[in-house]
C-alpha cells in the first residue's frame, strides 16, 4: 500500500490505485472530463494533470502527468493546484471553449479558470462534442463497439463505420446518456428510436403500455446473458408491482 | 548453402572476397531511389550490356552492381569504379558505350563527368578527394554504394555479419551488451536514449517471450537516412537485430516500414530470404543453436506511428494512438511483452560496433555523443544528399566544406535541424559541434538527422508554419492539447503570414505552445512547439515585422511582398517576362520590363531567373498607400 502526499497531505492508497484515485481518499478535487469511475482511464482531456516528483529523482525536477491514470508509488509528491499545473488546465479549457464554444458543462469549468471568452478561433458550426470518447468507450466496454472515433487529429469525430447506420448498435443509449455535454442526439417516440441514423422497434410492456427497451438491445442481452427474451418484455415499473403483489401475499398483508 | 559452424562463415567470407579478384573493374552504378528517379536503372542497364558484350566464359572481366545510395544525391546519377576510385557524376545511358571504351578500358577520364569544385573549378577525379566524401566517416552506411543490396554475398565480402559470428560464437549475451555500452551508442532515431541502458531494463523484464524492432517509419520531412539504409545495405539492419536479439533472449523481430518506402521493404525482403537460405536467419543461425527470425509490418502512412507506443499497436492491427507513458516498453511493449525498439541506423551500427569493439566506436565522437551520425543535407545548400560523420562535427564544416556552401551563394540564415521537434539554427551558432546536447542547448535538437539549410529568401514565421501544417495532418488527434494546439496556432500563423498578425498573437504563441509541452500525452505534441519557439528565440524581429509593419523581411509571404524591377539593372533580357506564370509582366526585349502589381501574385519566379539582380521585394501595403494617394 504505497503512502505518498497529495498537496502536502498524506495519504496510504490502495495497491494499484491511481494518483486520483488517492486523491479523492482524502477530498482533494481534481477536475476530470473524460474519466468515468465505471471505465478505464484514458487520458485525452489531459485537465487531470497534477505536478509529479517521485523518488530518484532531482529535487526539484518534477513532471506534469494526468492523475487518472498514473499509478501511485511509496514516496511520491503530487501537486494539484502548482501554477503550471493552473496555466496548463487554464489552455486546456480555453481550447476546448474554442471548440464547443455553446457548451455549458465548458463554459462553466472554464469560467472557474477566469475564462469567460475563448482567446482563441472559435470553431464553425461547433457542435458539443469534446472528444473525451466516453461514448465509444462504454460501447467498446459493453463488446458492442458500434461507433469509434475517426480521422486522425483536428478532424476526428465520433462516428459509425463510413458514416452510415451502425450494424452493431442496439440503440440501448449508453453513450448518449454518459455523454457530458449531450450531444449525441436521440429520439424515442411512437414505440420506435432512432440513434446514430439507425431506427430500432421498441417492445412494449403488455401490462403498462409503456415502451421498454429496443428490441434489438433486448435480444442482445438474452444472447449475452442467457436471459430469456420474455424477461425484457416487461418493464421495471411492472416487474417492482409484481414483485410487491408476492411481498404483500407472502407477509399474509392482504 | 547453410552456414552450421563459424568456419564454415569464415569460409563463406573467404569465398565472397575472391568472388572478383580476377576482375578487370567494378563499375557500381548507385541505384538509391534518388538517383533511380534520375534514369539510373537505364545507366545500369547499359553498363550489364556493355559488361555482357566483354565477358567471357568464366570469371566476369567487368563486374557492374546496381548499389544503394551514394549520398550524392545533388550529382546523380552516379557511376563509381573500382579499383581505380573514380566518381562520376550525372552520367547519362546513352554516353555509357564511350565511358566503357575510354576510361575502363583506356584508362582515359572524361573530364566532363567529373565533380567540378565550385571555388576554384578544378575537376576531381578521385572519390576520395571530392570534399563532399573526404570528410565522411561511414560506419552505419559503411556498406552502401559497395554492395548490391539484392546479393548477399556482397555483403559478406564487405564484413557483414562477421559482428554476429563473433557474438554467437565468442561472446555471451551479457558480453554483448557490455561491448555495446563501452560504445556509448546513443538511439540514432531522435531521442539519444542509451542503447546498452534500454537493453539492460528489458533484459530484466520478466518473461519468456520478448520482442527487437526495428522503427523504420522516418516520418520527419526532409530525412532520408533510414531509407537510404533499408535500401542500400538491408543486412546491416538484420545483423544488428539479430545480435541484439541473442542479447536480450528475443527469438521474434519485426521491422516496421513506412509504406512510402518500397524499395526500402523489397530489398528487406530480398535479403532476409537470402539470410534464411544461407542459414544466418531463422533457426539454428549459423550452427550455433539460437534461434531469430524477423517480420516486416508496413505503416499505414501516418508520422504518428513512428512513436514508439503508437508504432507496437500499429504492428499489432490496432490504431496507431500513443499510450501513457508511464508503462515502459521495455517492460510491455509490443502485445504488452518486453520488447526494445531501435532506430534502422542504431541497428545498423551494431554489427561493427560488436567486429571492430565499443572502444573503436568510443574513439569517435564528442563526450556524451560517441561514434557518427547520419545526415541528409537538404535545402538551399549546393551539395544536397546523405553523409555520415564522426560527432562533434561542427555545423560550419558540414554546411559549407561539405555542403559546398548556400546556392547561388545567398547569405546563409539558419539550418533547420531535428524534422517537426526540431529548431532553426542561426548562423552566429554554425561553430556548433553537433552532438546530441549541443542541439539541443541551441534551442533545435538531433533528431533523426535532418538538416535543412535556410539563406536569405527564407521566412522563419513561414517556416514555424510550414511544420505547424505538417503536424496538424499527423497528430493522431486522441488529447486536447495537440489536436486543438495545432489548430489554433496554425490560425494564428496563418493570419501572421497573411498580414492579418495583432499585438498579443507572440502572447498568444507562448502561452499555447507552453501548454502543449505540458499537456501532450505524446511527444509529438510536447515537441510541436519546439520549430515555433526556435524561430521565436532567434527570428523575433521577423514576427514583429509581420505583426506591426505588415511586411516579410525575407520577401516570400506573398501576401505581404510586392516585386519591382530596377530601373538602372534592368537589361531588357526578356527572361522574366518568359518566366512569369500569369502575364503580369510587360517590357520589350532590349528595354525596361515593368511588373503590373494587380495581376502579380509575388511568386517570386521572374526574380529567381534574372541575370542582373535588377528585380527587389518590398512590402506590399506600400502599394496600397501609394495607390490611394
Amino acid at each position: 500500500m504505497p503512502t505518498l502526499s497529495i498537496d502536502g497531505k498524506k495519504v496510504t492508497a490502495p495497491e494499484g490505485s491511481t494518483i486520483l484515485e488517492a486523491a479523492r481518499i482524502i477530498g482533494v478535487e481534481i477536475p476530470t472530463l473524460c474519466h468515468h469511475d465505471g471505465l478505464e482511464p484514458w487520458g485525452g482531456c489531459r485537465l487531470c494533470v497534477v505536478d509529479l516528483w517521485q523518488p530518484g529523482w532531482d529535487e526539484d525536477w518534477f513532471k506534469l502527468v494526468t492523475s487518472c491514470n498514473h499509478p501511485t508509488a511509496d514516496g511520491m509528491r503530487v501537486f494539484t493546484k502548482s501554477p503550471r499545473v493552473l496555466e496548463t488546465r487554464g489552455v486546456i479549457l480555453d481550447l476546448l471553449l474554442a471548440r464547443c464554444p455553446d457548451a455549458p458543462l465548458i463554459q462553466k469549468l472554464a469560467a472557474g479558470y477566469g475564462i469567460e471568452e475563448t482567446s482563441y478561433a472559435p470553431r464553425e458550426e461547433p457542435d458539443d462534442c469534446i472528444l473525451c470518447a466516453l461514448c465509444t468507450r462504454v460501447c467498446d466496454h459493453l463488446d458492442i463497439a458500434a461507433i469509434s472515433t475517426v480521422n486522425r487529429g483536428a478532424g476526428k469525430e465520433v462516428a459509425p463505420p463510413f458514416h452510415e447506420a451502425p450494424p452493431d448498435c442496439i440503440g440501448c443509449l449508453a453513450c448518449a446518456e454518459i455523454c457530458p455535454t449531450n450531444c449525441i442526439p436521440y429520439e424515442t417516440s411512437n414505440f420506435r428510436r432512432s440513434i446514430w441514423g439507425k431506427d430500432f422497434e421498441m417492445l412494449r410492456d403488455p401490462a403498462t403500455g409503456q415502451a421498454v427497451i429496443t428490441k434489438a438491445q433486448a435480444e442482445f442481452f438474452a444472447e449475452r446473458n442467457g436471459v430469456p427474451g420474455s424477461y425484457f418484455e416487461t418493464s421495471d415499473t411492472t416487474k417492482r408491482r409484481e414483485m410487491a403483489k408476492q411481498f404483500v401475499s407472502l407477509q399474509n398483508l392482504e | 548453402m547453410r552456414i552450421e559452424s563459424k568456419a564454415q562463415f569464415e569460409s563463406l567470407q573467404a569465398q565472397a572476397r575472391a568472388r572478383y579478384s580476377d576482375a578487370q573493374a567494378e563499375i557500381h552504378v548507385c541505384c538509391g531511389t534518388g538517383c533511380l528517379a534520375n534514369g539510373s536503372k537505364k545507366v545500369a542497364d547499359a553498363f550489364a550490356a556493355e559488361a555482357e558484350k566483354r565477358n567471357g566464359a568464366g570469371t566476369p572481366q567487368l563486374v557492374v552492381k546496381s548499389t544503394g545510395c551514394h549520398g550524392f544525391c545533388e550529382r546523380g546519377p552516379l557511376v563509381a569504379f573500382k579499383p581505380s576510385g573514380v566518381l562520376y557524376t550525372k552520367v547519362k545511358a546513352k554516353s555509357v558505350e564511350e565511358i566503357v571504351e575510354k576510361t575502363v578500358e583506356e584508362g582515359q577520364i572524361l573530364q566532363r563527368f567529373l565533380y567540378k569544385d565550385p571555388t576554384d573549378k578544378s575537376r576531381i577525379e578521385q572519390y576520395a578527394d571530392i570534399p563532399f566524401y573526404k570528410h565522411q566517416n561511414r560506419v552505419a552506411m559503411r556498406n552502401i554504394g559497395l554492395v548490391d543490396p539484392t546479393d548477399i554475398l556482397d555483403a559478406v565480402a564487405e564484413g557483414a555479419y562477421a559482428g554476429l559470428a563473433k557474438s554467437l560464437f565468442e561472446m555471451t549475451p551479457e558480453e554483448v551488451i557490455d561491448e555495446v555500452e563501452t560504445s556509448g551508442l546513443r538511439g540514432r532515431g531522435g531521442a539519444g536514449f542509451n542503447t546498452a541502458r534500454k537493453w539492460r531494463s528489458c533484459k530484466k523484464a520478466p518473461g519468456d517471450r520478448r520482442f527487437v524492432l526495428c522503427n523504420g517509419d522516418e516520418g520527419d520531412p526532409g530525412a532520408f537516412k533510414d531509407r537510404s539504409i533499408m535500401e542500400g545495405d538491408p543486412h546491416s539492419v538484420i545483423e544488428g537485430m539479430i545480435i541484439g536479439a541473442y542479447a536480450l533472449g528475443a527469438h521474434e523481430g519485426y521491422i516496421y516500414v513506412r509504406d512510402e518506402y518500397p524499395l526500402a521493404i523489397v530489398n528487406l525482403m530480398i535479403a532476409m530470404e537470402q539470410a534464411r537460405a544461407y542459414g544466418l536467419l531463422g533457426e539454428n543461425i549459423m550452427g550455433a543453436g539460437f534461434d531469430f527470425d524477423v517480420k516486416i509490418s508496413r505503416g499505414g502512412g501516418a508520422f504518428v506511428c513512428g512513436e514508439s507506443s503508437a508504432l507496437m499497436l500499429s504492428i499489432a492491427g490496432k490504431v496507431g494512438e500513443p499510450r501513457a507513458k508511464y508503462v515502459h516498453s521495455t517492460e510491455k511493449g509490443l502485445f504488452d511483452l518486453p520488447t526494445v525498439l531501435n532506430n534502422v541506423e542504431s541497428w545498423a551500427n551494431i554489427g561493427a560496433i560488436i567486429d571492430r569493439g565499443g572502444a573503436w566506436f568510443a574513439s569517435m565522437g564528442t563526450e556524451k555523443s560517441k561514434g557518427t551520425k547520419a545526415f541528409s543535407l537538404v535545402g538551399k545548400v549546393k551539395n544536397t544528399g546523405l553523409i555520415e560523420l564522426e560527432m562533434g562535427t561542427t555545423l560550419r564544416h558540414i554546411i559549407f566544406d561539405i555542403g559546398g556552401g548556400t546556392l547561388g551563394d545567398r547569405p546563409f540564415k539558419a539550418v533547420q535541424t531535428g524534422g517537426p521537434s526540431g529548431g532553426c539554427v542561426p548562423e552566429s551558432l554554425l561553430d556548433l559541434p553537433v552532438d546530441f546536447e549541443k542541439l539541443t542547448e541551441a534551442g533545435s535538437m538531433m533528431g533523426s538527422g535532418g538538416m535543412i539549410v535556410m539563406d536569405d529568401r527564407t521566412c522563419m514565421v513561414d517556416v514555424a508554419r510550414y511544420f505547424l501544417a505538417f503536424l496538424i495532418e499527423e497528430s493522431c488527434g486522441k488529447c486536447t492539447p495537440c489536436r486543438e494546439g495545432l489548430r489554433q496556432m496554425l490560425v494564428i500563423y496563418d493570419d501572421l503570414v497573411e498580414g492579418r498578425g495583432k499585438p498579443g498573437d507572440i502572447k498568444r504563441i507562448e502561452r499555447l505552445a507552453k501548454g502543449m509541452q505540458l499537456g501532450s500525452l505524446c511527444e509529438l505534441g510536447k515537441s510541436a512547439p519546439n520549430p515555433v519557439l526556435s524561430t521565436l528565440r532567434d527570428f523575433r524581429d521577423e514576427y514583429e515585422a509581420h505583426i506591426n509593419d505588415k511586411a516579410c523581411p525575407a520577401g516570400m509571404c506573398r501576401e505581404l511582398t510586392a516585386y519591382r524591377i530596377l530601373e538602372d539593372l534592368c537589361s531588357g533580357c526578356h527572361a522574366c517576362f518568359n518566366a512569369c506564370p500569369v502575364d503580369a509582366i510587360t517590357g520589350e526585349p532590349k528595354s525596361l520590363h515593368t511588373i503590373h502589381h494587380d495581376a502579380c501574385i509575388s511568386c517570386g519566379a521572374c526574380f529567381d531567373v534574372c541575370p542582373d539582380q535588377a528585380i527587389e521585394t518590398f512590402p506590399k501595403k506600400e502599394l496600397i498607400a501609394t495607390e490611394v494617394v
